[in-house]
């Protein structure tokens, strides 16, 4: 039995207990349609009974889970601290000490937002380790606010609680949704690949239900009374409005409500979501730049996603939600420049297409070998087949060549995405052709150099050049650049660390530099 | 490896860092090759033996291995050893590593987090070190292979008391 001890600083708090419910009703929700489509169906009401009966006893449970839950988590907030406890069986105590809180994010699903609550995610933005994360499932929304402010709140004195109703702090808007960036959303292959892979899951899982329905056998008679054309266009139409409007309902339900602000104490807080409303903050002083991300179908439309590079954010990803870096929808490229310095708290563009420096026609070859690497094995193989057998079909050759043209134009393309500049306080590098991606990397951030060069880049003079840094990937490189070229970069992006280590090169066969044997 | 280098004279290099890992660092190396090798040889012969149908193939794969395995055996060990060099200034760590492929990594001294030394079971027998160099960058830290036990004692030394004289989270 735990007793939260009296303690002067802060005081311990329960979680809402209307969290018992929010969680009842998700499993709820998440039950209710099979009982519907089974009592749709040709079920006999028996097995009906008993499944709702089943149902009902899962719901209990989780309801008792959750009641016990609740009952054993407490959190407080004191001078120092933050410290939840929680657990039956295996008890936990966790604190965070209040300057390492780095964000403090609200996620309320539909079930939360019916009983008016959020989930809060304290985290401490430490690279490592999934431990450093309190969850609080779940508080009321106005209280969740309160506690944010209270906890990001870095330098004004603490105080009691978080119960206070504090008046909203100044904040400032960056961008705020504008519907039309909703079709840029849509454009981004990897959010259709979701809706496709939803939809296949959806289709597998609804399979039975389906065929008891007879949806299927009636699909099919009435198919085969089409003629064949009308048959396919139909089948086809109906797959590009799935295709187009599972796109357009997830943007809906991601982006809904999207508003970029920048409060008083230098916090960044992104808010979205429909159905399941979203608060993600970020501390500016985390940041060390921007990446503009544009994949291939979005590159034609214009438009850009903005990330932010940022430490403690990592490379995790939550499935069909964008990461917590995305600090803007897919929108116009300008529009994303314009974010992107307004974040940056720089007064023109950093990211758009800035003199950037070409790289060498080597680089180019490069390229276009790699690319046409594929496609020359496959007529390879398909010649060989065609010997061993002694026939091939003639039109295999026309797939087989088709793919040559296109390795060709990607590889070119990919030559001219290559870049690299200095822009004040930023080295901005670029690069990629099925996502392109342009970053704006803050100079004071670059922690070090890595230098790659294969057999391959020896001979043609090339160098891939990285810069790493605590934030985002943690490296971002300038592929295939001059030695001289790369090497200068790098010396006047970080003045005096490189320059012990280069040398200019004299003559060809002389050589450079008498090496020291061992220490 | 006098590889012809197309960088024209007046043109900047990085030079290589000064100092050269241990000798026996090419044992090392050679060993790891061998029994790396062997273990795939091994299995391809025991394959040739026991799968008759297809034993033409199996040897040929095998003899195809062997001479590969061969190269890489006798190549790899001193290439790396004319690569692999390291070099800590008061400022900076500075390492070369890799053959057919390579890397030159340089960190300065004040992000750097960690400095640890390893000692596999085969460096232990060849009295060798690997020293560790970590700093808050994601992407990979800067590893010194095969010095010797005590350069790499002193290495380690070194860094650590310049990195312990810088304040700040090194981020």
């Amino acid at each position: 039995m735990t007793t939260p001890p009296d303690d002067p600083h802060g005081q311990w708090h329960r979680l809402d207990p209307k969290s018992i419910l929010a969680v009842g009703a998700t499993t709820l929700a998440s039950l209710l349609p099979v009982v519907v489509l089974m009592a749709l169906g040709d079920t006999d009401v028996p097995t009906l009974l008993i499944t709702v009966g089943i149902g009902l006893a899962v719901i209990a449970l989780v309801l008792g889970g959750a009641a016990v839950n609740w009952y054993f988590t407490y959190y407080r907030v004191t001078e120092h601290r933050f410290e939840r406890r929680a657990g039956k069986l295996s008890r936990s105590h966790r604190s965070i000490p209040r300057d390492r809180i780095r964000s403090v994010d609200l996620t309320a699903p539909p079930a939360h937002r019916l009983f008016g609550l959020s989930i809060v995610k304290i985290g401490t933005g430490q690279q490592a380790g999934e431990n450093s994360e309190l969850k609080l499932d779940a508080i009321a929304t106005p209280r969740a606010e309160a506690l944010r402010r209270e906890l990001l709140r870095a330098d004004t004195e603490p105080t009691g609680t978080a119960t206070a109703e504090a008046s909203e702090p100044g904040e400032t808007e960056i961008a705020r949704l504008r519907p039309l960036w909703l079709g840029y959303s849509m454009a981004t292959v990897s959010l259709v690949l979701v809706v496709w892979g939803a939809l296949v899951s959806a289709i597998g899982t609804l399979n039975n239900v389906l065929t008891t329905l007879g949806v299927f056998d009636t699909a099919g008679k009435w198919f085969e009374t089409l003629p064949l054309w009308t048959g396919i266009t139909v089948v086809v139409l109906i797959l590009l409005i799935l295709g187009v409007l599972g796109p357009f309902l997830l943007s809906l339900e991601m982006w809904w409500g999207f508003r970029l602000t920048r409060e008083q104490d230098a916090t960044l807080r992104v808010r979205r979501g429909l159905l399941t409303t979203r608060s993600l903050s970020l501390e500016e002083r985390r940041l060390r730049g921007i990446e503009l991300a544009e994949p291939l179908l979005l590159r034609w439309v214009g438009g850009a996603r903005t990330n932010a590079v940022a430490t403690g954010l990592g490379e995790q990803t939550e499935t069909k939600q964008p990461d917590r870096k995305a600090i803007l929808p897919p929108a116009p490229r300008a529009e994303a420049d314009r974010v992107a310095a307004a974040v940056l708290r720089e007064n023109r563009p950093v990211t758009d297409n800035c003199p950037v420096a070409a790289h060498p026609g080597a680089a180019l070859r490069r390229r276009l070998t790699r690319a046409l690497v594929g496609p020359v094995a496959l007529v390879i193989a398909l010649a060989v087949c065609g010997a061993m057998i002694g026939w091939m079909p003639s039109w295999v050759w026309i797939p087989a060549l088709g793919t040559v043209p296109i390795a060709i134009g990607l590889a070119v393309d990919a030559y001219r995405n290559l870049g690299h500049a200095l822009d004040g306080k930023y080295v901005i590098t670029r690069s990629g052709t099925g996502i392109r991606r342009t970053v704006a990397l803050r100079r004071s951030g670059v922690i070090g150099w890595r230098m790659k060069q294969s057999l391959f880049q020896r001979r043609s003079g090339l160098i891939t050049i990285s810069a790493t840094t605590a934030a985002g990937a943690g490296v971002y490189a300038v592929r295939d650049v001059a030695v001289h070229d790369g090497l200068t970069f790098a010396d006047e992006a970080v003045p005096d660390l490189l320059v012990p280590f280069l040398e200019t090169r004299r003559s060809r066969k002389q050589p450079a530099h008498r090496v020291a044997r061992s220490a | 490896m006098s590889e012809p280098q197309p960088v024209p004279a007046g043109h900047l290099t990085l030079r290589p860092p000064r100092h050269r890992v241990e000798r026996r660092a090419i044992l090392w190396w050679t060993t790891q090759a061998a029994s790396t090798v062997i273990v795939g040889i091994v299995g391809l012969a025991l394959a040739a033996w026991w799968i008759e149908p297809a034993r033409f193939w199996f040897a040929l794969a095998l003899i195809i291995a062997a001479v590969l395995g061969l190269c890489y055996v006798a190549v790899m060990p001193q290439w790396r050893y004319r690569v692999h060099r390291y070099e800590t200034t008061d400022d900076a760590v500075y390492t070369a590593a890799g053959w057919i492929n390579q890397e030159w990594r340089v960190a300065p001294l004040s992000r750097i987090q960690t400095v640890d030394t390893q000692r596999g079971p085969l460096q232990q027998l060849f009295r060798l070190s690997s020293v560790t160099v970590t700093t808050a960058s994601a992407a990979g830290p800067l590893t010194i292979e095969g010095l010797d036990q005590h350069v790499a004692t002193e290495v380690v030394e070194h860094l650590t008391a310049v990195t312990q004289a810088t304040r700040g989270d090194a981020t």
